[in-house]
């Protein structure tokens, strides 16, 4: 059993399309009852069964965290990645009974901010759905900065703007319209907290300007949720259970440590939680680290890999489980 | 400096140059060595950003000398914590992110200072703090919530109603205050020996 992923038997109650890329899903409880409460940011671990491959992605919850009824996610469209979202755009029809894990809250708000400042960059805007959401609610004072391809791609931007006005701000790459960084950073009051999901380059961006404007990083959260890269395939050794397996090029280690009947702990599957950290026994090769969890020292050491996110190219590698 | 032995006993750490915008310190006499020792490692020109509220004391005119010669982009210099804590309140108040916070002395002039920086909305763990100085502690009685300052023996009498209390390591970043409680609530003519406990 996966750490805090007790599982949900839900069924696909609605599907809609919200823009050429993106897709809604809904679901409900097969039992009826409420689904478990959550709190604005918190992601749910869905299983995909896909013939013989169970896929495992994790998604951001966007309905309202203080409607129980059903859970909401959207799904961008990923034509060269490793089919999870194609899996989900093709195959999922409401009716169709899926699994997805309890909620589990990496990017939450720190409800004792003045004021939350969001950015939001495309598909990086399902947690802020919630979180807006839940603040509204609570009277929280908030500002979002939502940067989207074309006003077409914009999901959810006309929601947002129509319940939050001028709380939120949009720019369109197509216009060529930027987010003003420093100046924004630097205009922000005294226990502003700043929040950032998008893609891994914003984050940087982000992260790196707030450090160098002194914002402490106790005020600095980001959400990244990175897809295992694909990759050579390798063999590894399960030295607890004594099993070699095989990782395809498609699968993650972590995958085909799940797929070799070994149930190690996750919670977000991109890298950065740090729950599946597991030992290196010995290895003759090269590490692939794409994990934001490790040091870089950590990295170097060659002494602990992420499987979630993370590779090997070589002749031997020995994992502790 | 001071030892840690429950969790709510602050913890301290040395004063480093952080990245940021502006960088606001609050230092008493013996905390304004924390800033000058802190300069040697700053890079140049990071004192042009810098308001420095430095409370004296009956300190030396050197330390003001010393932090002068920094170049802060603003110096000021006051007697006591409360004269200082307008303009120090004042500066938060205007404040934005970006803006660095380091406070330096005694217990009881950190505790002050941290107090009002949190009411802004720093959280605690964003500023820096060096101990320097007297462990003297600031006490508030349990019973009477009077406060008194520069507390140094064990235990000590609550100058507003006169109990004698236990200064416990029970810190309240609230009040940024240590906890003291009766210590012979059973019989007041029971008087532990009084020794000096916080120098
Ligand atoms: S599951 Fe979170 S870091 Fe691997």
């Amino acid at each position: 059993m996966s750490t805090g992923t007790t599982k949900l038997d839900v069924v696909v109650s609605d599907v809609v399309p919200v823009n050429d890329l993106v897709t809604r899903f809904h679901f409900r409880r097969r039992d009826g009852q409420l689904l478990p409460t959550f709190s604005g940011g918190a992601h749910v671990v869905v299983e995909m069964r896909d013939g013989e491959r169970t896929r495992l992605n994790p998604y951001s919850l966007m309905g309202s965290p203080l409607d129980t009824r059903e859970y909401t996610i959207s799904v961008r469209r990923d034509d060269v990645g490793r089919g999870g979202s194609l899996f989900m755009h093709n195959q999922v029809r409401p009716g169709l009974e899926m699994v997805v894990s309890y909620p589990v809250n990496l990017f939450s708000l720190d409800l004792r901010a003045k004021k939350h400042l969001m950015l939001a960059g495309g598909i990086g805007i399902t947690p802020f759905m919630a979180q807006t959401t839940q603040l509204a609610a609570e009277g929280g004072n908030f500002e979002l900065h939502y940067t989207c391809r074309t006003a077409s791609l914009g999901t959810y931007a006309d929601v947002l703007r129509e319940r939050y006005d001028r709380r939120v701000r949009l720019y369109h790459d197509d216009l060529g319209e930027r987010i003003e960084l420093d100046r924004l950073l630097s205009s922000q009051p005294l226990g502003t907290h700043l929040y950032v999901c998008g893609p891994a380059g914003m984050i940087g961006w982000v992260r790196d300007r707030a450090a160098a404007l002194g914002w402490p990083s106790e005020t600095v959260h980001f959400e990244h949720f990175a897809a295992p890269q694909p990759g050579a395939p390798f063999d590894v050794t399960l030295a607890i259970s004594g099993k070699t397996i095989r990782v395809g090029e498609q699968q993650s280690l972590l995958e085909a440590i799940e797929a070799a009947g070994v149930d190690p702990p996750y919670l977000c599957r991109g890298g950065v939680c740090g729950q599946c950290e597991t030992n290196v026994i010995s290895a003759d090769g090269k590490f692939i680290h794409n994990d934001h969890w490790l040091t870089e020292e950590e990295h170097r050491s060659g002494k602990k890999i992420m499987p979630c996110v993370s590779r090997f190219e070589g002749r031997s590698l020995v994992l502790e489980r | 400096m001071a030892a840690k032995s429950i969790i709510s006993r602050p913890v301290y750490g040395t004063l480093s140059p952080q990245l940021g915008r502006h960088h606001l310190f609050v230092a008493d006499a013996e905390g304004a060595r924390a800033i000058s020792d802190m300069a040697a490692k700053a890079p140049a020109g990071f004192f042009t950003d810098a308001h420095i509220i430095y409370i004296a004391g009956s300190g030396s005119e050197a330390n003001v000398v010393a932090l002068e010669a920094l170049g802060p982009a603003q110096f000021y210099q006051g007697p006591s914590f409360a004269s200082a804590l307008p303009r120090l309140k004042q500066t938060l108040t205007n404040a934005h992110m970006g803006l660095r916070v380091y406070l330096a002395g005694t217990e009881g002039l950190i505790g002050q200072a941290m107090q009002a920086a949190l009411e802004a909305g720093i959280d605690h763990t964003s500023m820096l703090t060096e101990h320097r100085g007297s462990l003297a502690r600031r006490m508030q009685c349990v019973h009477c919530k009077g406060i008194t300052e520069n507390v140094t023996t064990q235990p000590a009498a609550c100058s507003h109603c006169g109990l004698l209390l236990l200064v416990r390591d029970h810190y309240s970043r609230r009040i940024a205050a240590f906890q003291g409680v009766c210590i012979n609530a059973e019989d007041r003519s029971e008087i532990p020996p009084i020794e000096e406990a916080f120098p």
